[in-house]
């Protein structure tokens, strides 16, 4: 039999500042050298359905993290509670992300398991930040699920810290996958154009996969927004993509 | 969709209670989003917040439109009556 044993569990991780941020890990336990992915999480927050991605991607053969985006919002709180304090603090600042995520690539690069590759996947508000990932960080792939607001501006007087990255897309490092219902309206089927308009003019590796039948939040097992088919398909998308960007060089 | 749109206002005199028991509350957020727990695609969510106390000091809602709508409307009579009151 094949031998299979994940472990996971909470650590804590250097973030943006040098800050001690809580960060959730799963690791399969045969000695590699295997890739690691970064998962991002949804603006909801660092939830239940976030670890299971984690421990999914454990399973999968990668060595995997997410960390906590709204821990200085509101350390050791409930993830809605935690999501909640974020959106009144007004969201999560672009260069704390990067800090965060560039703590937690360092920490999957530095496992003596590590070939030294690693992915990035974001989910919701954390599509866009695998896009900025690819633009700041040492990755060598990166998957945008139905992010918002990379070429669109958000709507006047919005309170939340968000700006459109267009103007950065020429400085994507890594090649992309986007999955993105076409009932979205953030992004919306024309922003999702936009986007790969743009990453093509920029001469961009990038795939894009569009579901009909289905909106914002496809993946999300727990929520009226699941959408089997296009989730079945898109989870095959990302092994297939992973595989070919996460093997050894 | 994520529609990430949220009202702020600052609550200067009022109260909620929480999982703690009362609190005054500070700040209220109000944004149609995904519920965490109510079987909808989205919700018209409301905290009342006070930051000071930490996060867990939050009385949350998350209203299906019909039920905010009613809502809504239960605030402005109420309010309108208490003017004369």
């Amino acid at each position: 039999m094949h031998y299979d044993a994940v472990l996971a569990e909470t650590t804590g991780i250097r973030g943006a500042d040098g800050d001690l941020v809580e960060a959730y890990t799963a690791r399969p336990m045969d000695p590699g050298p295997r890739g690691g992915m970064l998962v991002i999480h949804h603006m909801p927050g660092y939830d239940r359905e976030s670890k299971e991605i984690v421990r999914r991607f454990a399973v999968e053969g990668y060595d995997a993290i997410a960390v906590n985006l709204h821990w200085r919002d509101a350390p050791g709180a409930d993830p809605d509670d935690a999501a909640a304090a974020s959106r009144a603090n007004g969201g999560v600042p672009d260069d704390r992300f990067v800090g965060d995520a560039a703590g937690a690539v360092r920490w999957l690069q530095e496992r003596p398991t590590s070939n030294g590759r690693v992915a990035t996947i974001g989910f919701c508000s954390g599509g866009r930040q695998a896009v900025l990932s690819a633009i700041e960080l040492d990755v060598q792939a990166a998957i945008d699920c139905y992010g918002a607001f990379v070429t669109a501006e958000p709507p006047e007087g919005f309170p939340i810290r968000v700006r459109p990255i267009a103007d950065r897309l020429g400085d994507v490092r890594a090649p992309l996958l986007g999955l993105f219902g076409n009932d979205d309206r953030n992004p919306s089927p024309a922003q999702v154009d936009e986007l790969e308009k743009l990453l093509r003019e920029h001469g961009k590796t990038y795939e894009f996969h569009r579901y009909d039948g289905a909106g914002h939040a496809f993946f999300s097992v727990d929520r009226p927004a699941y959408r089997v088919a296009a989730a079945l398909d898109g989870w095959q998308r990302i092994h297939t993509f992973l595989a070919t960007h996460l093997r050894e060089g | 969709m994520c529609t990430y749109r949220t009202e702020k206002i600052d609550v200067r005199a009022s109260s909620g209670k929480g999982p703690q028991g009362w609190f005054p509350v500070r700040t209220a957020t109000v944004y149609y989003d995904h519920p965490v727990h109510a079987l909808h695609d989205h919700t018209v969510n409301i905290d009342f917040l006070n930051p000071e106390l930490g996060p867990g000091a939050r009385v949350a809602v998350e209203l299906g439109l019909d039920d905010a709508r009613a809502l809504l409307a239960a605030l402005q009579a109420t309010v309108e009556s208490a003017a004369h009151h």
